[in-house]
């Protein structure tokens, strides 16, 4: 399931960087678990998360399975224009998830 | 002779109110209160609390299409409807003719009004739900009813609570009446209360419910769990809400 929670700051201003958290609901099965019979559980973990503001990229992660399950990210892009933030990822199983959020500089 | 009377007067008083609880409500102190700095600190940032992905979901789902309606055609915005009803449960459903929690209420509306499969225990979409129902009752007190036909069931969960279990021959009380706020290795014990949940546990990495808490319990003491629904894990949860009583709700809490 491509769930994600995405916050970004009331007042964004023009030239100045501004917070961006992001969280994605995903288990991050790390591969050294087993299920209930005993099988192990392959690993799949969200191994790219892309962020790109206005069309370029502006932050990228690649994960392993030292990450914890429902990632939490945050970073701080400088304001230019108006414009949206795109998140893409994937992960191991080649599940794709994206999110979107609005930027509005003052 | 007046010293008789006083103590006839105590007993009368002792067994009239055999149903005080051993914690005040000023002594009450959530779970989240004996956790570190740091999952406070995520419990009480809505971002960073992971619970929210349930919450999220479970939004969805209350506007998701069933073949008898959605949860919103029935009950609207659930912001106004569902808000104080998770402060309620357990609670009794003439229906069951016994108490019932949230995730068996919900299970009740999608089988008997949406036309829809159960949802299993501790599944996602379960979580989700109760999740987001629970949640509208944020900051309100834990206020169940244990008077009339709950009170069998209330019974039940107390003598669960107040008995010896497993291996370890440990009761519910020994550790979260008796020895809350001293140390087990690295934790805390708490109060036991459940007004966190359905909650973010670190430990499990994702959402997950009371009942499945109070299995854990079971486990630690070396205890055979009841089965994820059990009669008895209703029971248990309806004491230990009336143990909380007063405790405003934090679904969805974060926990160690």
């Amino acid at each position: 399931m491509a769930d994600a929670r995405i916050s970004l700051p009331q007042d964004i201003r023009r030239g100045e960087p501004f917070e961006v958290r992001i969280s994605i609901r995903h288990a991050m099965e790390t591969g050294y678990r087993t299920d209930e019979t005993g099988k192990p559980v392959p690993r799949n973990v969200v191994n790219r998360l892309l962020c790109r503001y206005g069309g370029e990229d502006v932050f990228v992660v690649r994960m392993t399975s030292g990450i914890a399950a429902n990632p939490y990210f945050r970073f701080f892009v400088t304001a230019r224009e108006s414009g949206s933030l795109d998140f893409e990822w994937v992960d191991d199983a080649g599940n794709r998830g994206q999110a979107q959020a609005q930027v509005k500089v003052a | 002779m007046l010293r008789t009377i006083a103590i006839c007067a105590m007993l009368g008083a002792a067994t009239s109110h055999a149903q005080d609880r051993a914690l005040a409500t000023d002594q009450l102190r959530s779970g989240i209160e004996f956790s570190g700095a740091d999952v406070r600190a995520m419990q009480a940032d809505d971002l960073a609390n992971p619970g929210f992905l349930w919450v999220d979901r479970g939004e969805t789902l209350w506007r998701a299409d069933a073949p008898g309606g959605s949860c919103a055609s029935c009950h609207g915005d659930a912001k106004s409807s569902m808000r104080g009803v998770a402060a309620r449960y357990p609670l009794f459903d003439a229906g069951h003719k016994t108490v019932i929690d949230l995730d068996e209420r919900i299970n009740d509306c999608r089988q008997g009004r949406q036309h829809e499969q159960a949802l299993p225990r501790e599944s996602e979409d379960l979580l989700a739900l109760s999740a987001y129902v629970a949640h509208q009752s944020r900051g309100l007190p834990t206020s169940v009813r244990i008077d009339g036909p709950a009170q069998p069931a209330f019974d039940r969960g107390r003598t669960l609570y107040l008995q010896r279990h497993g291996q370890m021959n440990l009761s519910c009380a020994q550790c979260h009446e008796q020895n809350w706020g001293k140390r087990l290795y690295a934790e805390t014990i708490s109060q036991g209360h459940g007004s966190g949940f359905p909650a973010y546990r670190l430990e499990w990495q994702k959402l997950g419910s009371l009942q499945r808490r109070i299995r854990a319990c079971f486990f630690g003491i070396r205890a055979e769990a009841p089965q994820p629904g059990a009669q008895e894990l209703t029971d248990l949860e309806l004491y230990l809400a009336w143990r909380a009583q007063g405790l405003p709700i934090e679904a969805p809490g974060v926990r160690r």
